[in-house]
């Protein structure tokens, strides 16, 4: 008997077969796509050096460092035309992130309110909820800007013939002056009491919780944290024995001095993304209401619970973990609306520092680039967050 | 005694039926419900009543120039939209030449209606012939140079043409792009997964007009010194990158519904990776994404108003050029009359689109539910 010769070898394998192999193929697929993404960026760089070169560009942040030269209309921290191109981007930054945290709140009360209205049960209200809905998203952004900063803002009367509001403020063409609150030495109480409140009430509420979980017992936490919020402050307030005084405007030769000055621009860019976020969150949250099931209202009401009380306590909760993971969207959007500022020329950070700085100093990929990563961190950011609430008030099965 | 006979038929209360009925179960249920509604009532009758007035009784119809609607207290300036419509439509395109545009319209409806209507047949032929004989023959058109037809530069173009131009090269450029993007992204190669996720996250991450000064001021850097193209293009490539991104996600969102038993019972028949992504899963994850490719197309043709932070006049751009440049036509309710005039053309547009979105949802649900 002979024994077969048994081969040791794995079976060869011819070059048909290894490109009819799923991984091999793979493989290959892939070590294409990095020599092409290599080359396309060898290209890119050498392309960009020459042309750089040719036209006499600098390259590199040196330019950051060197005086900006221009002044900025709206500032939230100190700058003035001597400072750095640096300090002029974080002016821009500090801009965008104002109108974009004061749009987001305005936009979901509005958003809410909208939303809730669409569901009404008054024909009338959710009719009208509809027709702002459906006007306004089907709109461009930039059309409802012009629209409030050209037709509107713009066309308001010079400032000797000022609107006159309450409280001293004014409405013309420069803005809308609003008196300015001076604090006096004492006033480090209010703040102080502020924190003390919000600490008070973030423990109240989790006592309260352990307590209504142990013994069923309810215990009025709204109105405590209200107090505690409100109250301590107006307490410190009322100690330190009114340490405010206000900056009211004055009209002083051909325009209001001194006071707040709220330029029209950051008006028309809030109300503009403003209103233009509320329909879309309108939208969103009247989805997610009716995402719950009818089945849990029902059961609210068979506990007795009114209809408000059902909404704010059974469907609200419920409908927030839908509504969330699209608000955030919706947040997102509107920040990087808050770009189209360079059109009616709020000085946010697109406008100062990819439109000013750039044409200034013709750095465009260090401008761009840095524009852009500004955007990508505050995206990333927030999304990191909104996961994060996101989990806390998602579903836990048992 | 008989006590059989049927009681009277007691008729409903009058005032719960009729006009009065409803009136009272829909717009005044509770006292809050009245207050609301007489809130409501009266909005609208501000609201309502001013456009009336400043559209109609103030307004005025004719004249020359901003002259004719400078007086006190007037309403929309009508004339002025009248005078410019040539302009708001094709922008500088020469008179003489406005046919192809019309034509070109003309085409694309021929094309489109049959194909977004239910049950007209040839639905083959007629994708076929707006994906591949349509744009060869727009393209020629618009932009001349052959067949006789002299060329018109980019640079005249405006108003909707230039709005239409971008959008719908915007989404059907992107749509390839978007498709390869999405089935980059759910790969099990990690390479082309990582490089398709840091490509559609990056995207999405910036705003539209941080991609337009990309496209505007850094793709010219990056080319051979001695290419050039003109800022259209340029515009093009940026929006075309943007809506890709996006498009890519929706798209995801299809091919996630697909069940795998399709893609395992591709694998069972033989089939390639071409034929049962093409095949198979492709044609049936499309078909479920149709509302959210249409919703993306709407969103892409609201911001086509961006490019005028480029230098390109789109209807936006140019109703902004002409109200705020146009000392002919200077009268202090001239801006509020162009934006009008644009935000409606931009509302029928969109608002159409997004009826149209809605229909298909529904009949798309529709055969779900069979």
């Amino acid at each position: 008997m002979t024994d077969l010769p048994v081969s040791s070898e794995k079976p060869r394998r011819s070059i048909v077969d290894m490109i009819y192999d799923p991984e091999t193929r793979g493989l290959i697929f892939q070590v294409l796509l990095v020599v092409a993404l290599f080359a396309l960026g060898y290209e890119i760089v050498t392309n960009t050096i020459a042309n750089l070169k040719k036209q006499n560009i600098a390259s590199g942040f040196d330019f950051l460092g060197r005086t900006a030269g221009f002044d900025i209309g709206q500032r939230l921290i100190d700058y003035a035309p001597t400072d750095s191109y640096l300090r002029a981007f974080w002016v821009g930054l500090c801009n965008t992130l104002l109108v974009a945290a004061i749009g987001i709140v305005f936009a979901t009360i509005i958003g809410f309110i909208v939303g809730i209205a669409r569901l009404s049960h008054n024909w009338l209200i959710s009719r009208l909820a509809l027709v702002f809905v459906e006007v306004v998203r089907n709109m461009p952004p930039l059309l409802t800007l012009f629209l409030f900063y050209f037709a509107f803002l713009k066309s308001l009367p010079g400032p000797k013939q000022s609107i006159q509001l309450p409280f001293s403020s004014v409405l013309n063409v420069r803005g809308l002056s609003l008196p300015m609150p001076i604090w006096q030495p004492g006033s480090w109480l209010i703040p102080v009491a502020l924190a003390i409140g919000i600490i008070a009430s973030i423990l109240l509420g989790r006592w309260a919780n352990a307590r209504r979980i142990a013994t069923g017992q309810q215990f009025p936490v709204l109105w405590t944290t209200l107090g505690l919020i409100i109250g301590l402050p107006l307490l410190a307030f009322l100690a330190a024995g009114f340490p405010v005084t206000f900056d009211y405007p004055v009209l002083k030769g051909f325009n209001y001095q001194g006071g707040l000055v709220i330029l029209p621009e950051f008006m028309a860019l809030l109300i503009g993304l403003t209103i233009y976020t509320a329909s879309f969150i309108a939208e969103i949250v009247r989805s997610g209401i009716q995402g719950v099931s009818k089945g849990q209202k029902e059961a609210a009401a068979a506990l007795g619970f009114r209809p408000g009380l059902a909404m704010r306590l059974v469907v609200l909760p419920q409908a927030m973990r839908i509504v969330i993971p699209p608000l955030t969207n919706q947040y997102l959007n509107l920040t990087k609306n808050s770009s189209l500022a360079i059109a009616i020329g709020y000085p946010d950070l697109v406008s100062v520092f990819a439109g000013t700085v750039l044409n200034n100093t013709n750095q465009a990929i260090e401008c761009i680039t840095i524009t852009m990563g500004v955007y990508l961190v505050i995206s990333l950011v927030t999304s990191f967050f909104m996961n994060w609430f996101n989990t806390r008030m998602a579903l836990v099965e048992r | 005694m008989t006590t059989d006979a049927a009681t009277p038929e007691i008729r409903p209360p009058r005032l719960d039926t009729g006009p009065v009925g409803w009136m009272k179960k829909n717009l005044f249920a509770t006292p809050t419900d009245s207050v609301l509604t007489l809130i409501g009532l009266y909005l609208i009758y501000v609201l309502l009543g001013g456009f009336i007035d400043w559209a109609i009784l103030r307004a005025t119809w004719t004249g020359a120039d901003g002259k004719a609607c400078s007086w006190e207290g007037a309403g929309a300036c009508w004339p002025f939209i009248w005078n410019k419509l040539g302009l708001f439509m094709n922008g500088r395109y020469p008179d003489a030449e406005r046919w192809r545009i019309y034509l070109t319209y003309a085409l694309a409806l021929g094309g489109l209606v049959p194909l977004m209507v239910p049950g007209v047949p040839g639905k083959l032929y007629l994708s076929l012939y707006m994906l591949l004989v349509f744009p060869v023959l727009a393209f020629v058109l618009l932009t001349g140079g052959f067949f006789g037809l002299p060329a018109v530069d980019t640079q005249l173009w405006g108003g909707l043409l230039i709005t239409l131009v971008v959008a719908c090269v915007g989404i059907a450029a992107s749509f390839p792009l978007g498709i390869l993007l999405a089935l980059g992204r759910r790969s099990k190669l990690p390479i082309i997964k990582w490089a398709s996720i840091g490509f559609i996250e990056i995207v999405r991450g910036v705003p539209l007009v941080t991609m337009l000064f990309f496209a505007s001021v850094m793709l010219p850097l990056f080319l051979p010194e001695n290419v050039t193209f003109d800022k259209l293009l340029r515009a093009l490539i940026g929006v075309a990158l943007f809506s890709a991104a996006y498009l890519a996600e929706v798209i995801r969102g299809g091919l996630q519904a697909i069940p795998r038993g399709q893609l395992e019972a591709g694998d069972a028949l033989g089939l390639s990776y071409p034929q049962k992504m093409g095949l198979i899963v492709l044609p049936q994850a499309l078909k479920l994404v149709i509302p959210g490719i249409v919703n993306s197309f709407i969103a892409l043709f609201k911001d086509t108003s961006l490019v005028l932070i480029i230098g390109l006049f789109d209807l936006l751009g140019i109703v902004q050029q002409s109200v705020q440049s146009d000392a002919k036509w200077f009268s202090p309710s001239t801006s509020t009359t162009g934006y009008f005039f644009a935000g409606v053309v931009f509302w029928i547009f969109c608002f159409g689109m997004s009826r149209y979105s809605a229909s298909i949802e529904k009949r798309l649900g529709a055969g779900d539910r069979r």
